[in-house]
């Protein structure tokens, strides 16, 4: 309770109501006035989501702060929020982000402030309400609604095909929504009329069925992910996307797509998901190990960590199927550590961009004669996107590739290659930009970090730092949901 | 006294016709200056009746006319919705007329009688009644289509709306004879009982049917019977077109319900497959098609078409939650309509139609709050959440996989999402491109506020939609599934 308010309420509509006051801000007669409410807004909203990590009871799987209300009564629908250890980071990585992405684009936007700012701290909420929403009408009104801002942000913000990247976006995504829709309201109507996400996990379920679902299900989080092959969306939308949107695109949305699958299809759709089990994971592999040397080619700096990206998801992936307490811890600590990482990369390229505005690694060289700062915190975020032992990214693969040696050694084998590609290709793109002789006589105009990034880049090398040398905090509240989560899907849902 | 409570249940009609025809007549004596007191008499009739229609209600369902006319909470609930659409359109399109001098009388008047026409088919209970209020209906849409009589284009509209139209009617009137020999009633609940007990020969009656439904078909304008509808949305003035896409359709809803559900019911596997391939059919027409124009008239005419399909779905689906979805998708279509009709007329300006994409180009850069309000209202026509479209959409889906459809509700999601592409090109138009034009935009206050009030209301009842949805189940329970 905040002042007597449910916190999750609180943490969901604070920043959409901040982004409202933002919004009557008006035009960008009074950006300055925009930017300060929304940096109050977001880090409001970041401050009240604390009492969620420290009030939370670590020793149960059930779902805590939970708010519940009727909300349309005809169809059994309610107003349905709680957290449970697998929830309850990604709400504070979303809240962590707002703020860090409004400072991101202090400066460098100019035209339609407010819009901006206001996009950004009202898809917070969204977002925030995705991961809390107990109710799976919620659930989806949520999930669709957070479309919306981030197809205006690529859009209006966006590089020179930013069009063509927000409508792909839209309808990809789009596409995999609608197929889940009718998946709800068919376990609706199987579940004897309750939208409720739990009353879902108790449904039994034929194997057609399950498949079924499980394939509808696959459609919306897998494009979200993104898995191969659904994931060509997401260089083009990464690079279009101004920097605040790759930020939020790569830390947080991404992990909405694996935050189903753990909701949703494995619990839901148990012996489906053991059935289907090898595709998936041949699928994780794939965008593992080809990723990884798609990215190896990439000439322009986002596209390459939009790839990263694509690669480290796959280790998430291939932790959620193959069914054990490594692989699953494993994997929520890469998607915490992969928000951090790659947010942070983001930044960085966004840094970079804003002073030479080129993304082309071939324009750049000899950075480090002119921003050193820059390129020691460069380093260690390029570091932690390798999982070099010590930061964030090293925690999260490591405990994913020893749950898949329990499994099979090949699949750890081969998902264990991403450490020799990733090393590979940001390592290498960290070379040309970096080292070297001043490339051009733009490199040797560049001015280095100022306060404003140093503070932004500060807060983010602490917590990678902080992730990879003492994980405890994180791992330790969710372990109790997590395995839970795996009792109940091991458990068949077949009926009698 | 025994005549008087026998038109209670009418008395919304009676006082709509009994004004019409005074202002009709009052209007003779009002100078061009003085229309704005025609337009507040219209308004205040409107009022009127729906004083009368609330006043009037009485639970249950209530009969009058030796069974011709129903009174039922379907009835009341459709017909509060239909004065406020008709209410709306005038207040959107005041200004839009008088510039174009057409604000006139004979529109208003027309209106009236239009939605006197509506009245009686939302109340029709027999077929002479339901065709009566049809014809009412028609005849004062081909007339309003035609009032802009040097413009070669709305005169070529009304043609074609009338000709398509009267031979709609031959169809239908031909496919009721037909039923009525079978079943040797007009009125619905006989019609209904004669062909349950079995007794009426089931070829003449499926044979009827057939010409039934292509007439239906031809006035919601689904495919194949939908060509009127691009060629009249597009060349008619806009806003006859708004009032040609939202408040018809809500009198359509009931005139088809009550025709298919309380009169046919016992043939619904017949019609429930006709509709079947109806509602595919449109929503890929429509949606596929709809992507082609650059026209946005003619984008909302293929748009209407494939959104009855979808409105179609629920009907076939039946059961309270069937109907309680065809009935709400309609009453948030209308709804949606009038705001997207409303918008293309506000921009519109003297000598100039608002009325292809580009006229949209860079509206967040002229009017950030219109371009919001549109924003709202095309998300909600693709059934974006949190916008009212999604639940539209939600309950007739859910409705489809109740009936054991689960492949028609896949197929039906499939549509839409290529519906949301042009209605997001909008959205594209207006928030990613540079505008054309910077003309100022010129508008009423009244419209202004409507629109927003228009917009706001998506997304407000996008947010709570439970009450109007229960209305909408409510009322078909009690009046479509008493039988």
């Amino acid at each position: 309770m905040i002042f007597g308010l449910p916190v999750i309420s609180v943490a969901i509509w604070l920043p959409i109501i901040f982004g409202i006051l933002v919004l009557a801000t008006g035009d960008d007669k009074n950006a300055p006035l925009a930017r300060i409410l929304a940096l109050v807004g977001s880090t409001l909203g970041f401050l009240v989501t604390i009492p969620l990590y420290t009030g939370f009871v670590r020793d149960t799987s059930e779902m805590q702060f939970v708010e519940l209300h009727d909300w349309i009564a005809r169809f059994n629908i309610h107003y349905h929020l709680g957290v449970d250890g697998i929830s309850v980071l990604f709400i504070l990585l979303t809240a962590f982000f707002t703020p860090l992405v409004v400072l991101a684009g202090w400066q460098v936007i100019e035209k339609r402030v407010a819009q901006y700012m206001a996009s950004f701290l009202i898809m917070s909420g969204i977002m925030i309400g995705v991961f809390a929403a107990l109710d799976s009408i919620l659930f989806y009104v949520f999930w669709e609604a957070m479309l919306i801002p981030m197809f205006l942000i690529i859009g209006i913000w966006g590089g020179k095909n930013r069009v063509y990247a927000a409508v792909k976006f839209f309808l990809y995504t789009l596409l995999g929504s609608l197929l889940m829709l009718v998946a709800l309201i068919y376990l609706y109507n199987q579940s004897g009329g309750s939208f409720a996400i739990l009353d879902f996990h108790k449904v039994e379920l034929p194997m057609t069925a399950q498949i079924l679902i499980f394939i509808a299900f696959f459609f919306a989080f897998a494009v979200k992910v993104p898995m191969f092959p659904v994931h060509t969306w997401l260089p083009d939308a990464h690079v279009e996307a101004p920097t605040g949107g790759s930020v939020v695109l790569a830390a947080i949305m991404l992990k909405v797509g694996a935050y189903g699958f753990l909701r949703f299809s494995m619990p839901i759709t148990p012996d489906a998901s053991h059935q289907l089990s090898g595709v998936m994971i041949a699928l994780s592999l794939i965008a593992v190990v080809y990723i990884g040397l798609v990215a190896l080619m990439q000439t322009d700096m986002k596209k390459l960590v939009a790839y990263s990206s694509i690669s480290h998801m796959g280790f998430v992936t291939l932790g959620f199927f193959i069914f054990n307490a490594y692989g699953m811890e494993g994997a929520l600590l890469q998607m915490i550590s992969h928000g951090f990482v790659s947010g942070a990369l983001f930044l960085c390229i966004g840094v970079l961009y804003d002073r030479m505005h080129s993304r082309n690694i071939a324009d750049y060289g000899g950075v480090a004669n002119t921003m050193p700062v820059f390129a020691a915190f460069f380093m260690l975020f390029a570091m932690a996107n390798v999982g070099l032992p010590g930061t964030s990214g090293f925690v999260g693969e490591f405990m994913v590739v020893l749950g898949a040696v329990k499994v099979n050694f090949w699949y750890a084998f081969a998902a264990a290659t991403t450490l020799i590609f990733g090393a590979a290709y940001t390592l290498w793109m960290y070379k040309r930009v970096i080292f070297g002789a001043v490339a051009n006589h733009h490199v040797a105009e560049l001015t280095d970090l100022t306060l404003r990034e140093k503070v932004i880049f500060a807060i983010l090398a602490v917590t990678v730092l902080g992730m990879g040398l003492y994980p405890l905090p994180f791992s330790e509240i969710m372990h109790v949901s997590v395995n839970d989560l795996l009792v109940h899907v091991a458990r068949s849902k077949l009926p009698l | 006294m025994d005549l008087m409570t026998n038109l209670m249940p009418a008395g919304a009609e009676i006082f709509m016709l009994v004004m019409a025809c005074v202002i009709l007549i009052a209007d003779l004596l009002i100078k061009q200056s003085g229309r704005l007191v025609t337009y507040l008499l219209v308004q205040l009739t409107l009022l009127g009746c729906s004083l009368i229609t609330v006043g009037t209600h009485e639970n249950g369902v209530v009969y009058a006319f030796h069974n011709m006319f129903v009174d039922d909470l379907m009835s009341d609930v459709l017909k509060l919705l239909t004065y406020l659409a008709i209410s709306m359109m005038l207040i959107y399109s005041r200004q839009y007329l008088t510039v174009r001098g057409l604000f006139s009388g004979e529109f208003m008047v027309l209106a009236l009688f239009a939605t006197l026409g509506m009245m009686v088919m939302i109340s029709a209970n027999h077929f002479l009644t339901l065709y009566l209020g049809l014809e009412v209906l028609s005849l004062s849409l081909y007339a309003m289509v035609a009032l802009q009589r040097d413009s070669a284009v709305a005169t070529e509209a009304a043609m074609k709306y009338f000709i398509l139209g009267a031979l709609a009617s031959g169809l239908l009137l031909y496919g009721m004879s037909m039923l009525y020999g079978a079943t040797g009633s007009l009125e619905l609940g006989a019609v209904s009982s004669a062909i349950k007990s079995g007794a009426a020969d089931k070829d003449l009656l499926v044979f009827g049917l057939v010409f039934v439904v292509s007439g239906l078909a031809f006035k919601l304008g689904v495919v194949p019977f939908h060509m009127w509808v691009p060629d009249v949305y597009h060349g008619a003035p806009t806003a006859m077109t708004m009032l040609i896409g939202s408040a018809p359709k809500l009198a359509a809803f009931a005139f088809v319900s009550r025709i298919l559900v309380e009169g046919l019911q016992p043939l619904v596997q017949h019609w429930s497959g006709m509709l079947i391939i109806l509602a595919i059919a449109s929503m890929a027409l429509g949606n596929i098609t709809a992507i082609a124009q650059t026209n946005l008239k003619r984008m909302f005419a293929y748009s209407t078409i494939a959104h009855m399909g979808f409105m179609l779905l629920g009907l076939l689906s039946g059961g309270i939650e069937g109907y309680g979805a065809a009935m709400f998708y309609t009453v948030i279509y209308a709804l949606m309509s009038l705001g997207a009709f409303g918008m293309i007329m506000l921009l519109s300006r003297e000598g100039f139609e608002a009325d292809t994409l580009n006229d949209f180009k860079g509206l967040n850069q002229r009017s950030p709050w219109l371009a919001f309000m549109m924003l709202l209202l095309m998300f909600s026509m693709a059934g974006v959440p949190p916008t009212v479209g999604f639940y539209a959409k939600f309950s007739v889906l859910n409705a489809v996989v109740q009936a054991g459809h689960i492949w028609l509700a896949v197929v039906a999601v499939l549509f839409s999402l290529i519906g949301a592409f042009y209605y997001l090109r909008i959205v594209k138009l207006m928030y990613f491109d540079a505008p054309e034009s910077h003309a100022p935009i010129d508008i009423g206050s009244d419209s202004a506020f409507l629109l927003s009030v228009n917009g706001l209301g998506v997304l407000l009842l996008g947010l709570l939609p439970g009450t109007l949805m229960s209305v909408c189940a409510v009322s078909v329970q009690q009046s479509l599934l008493l039988h």
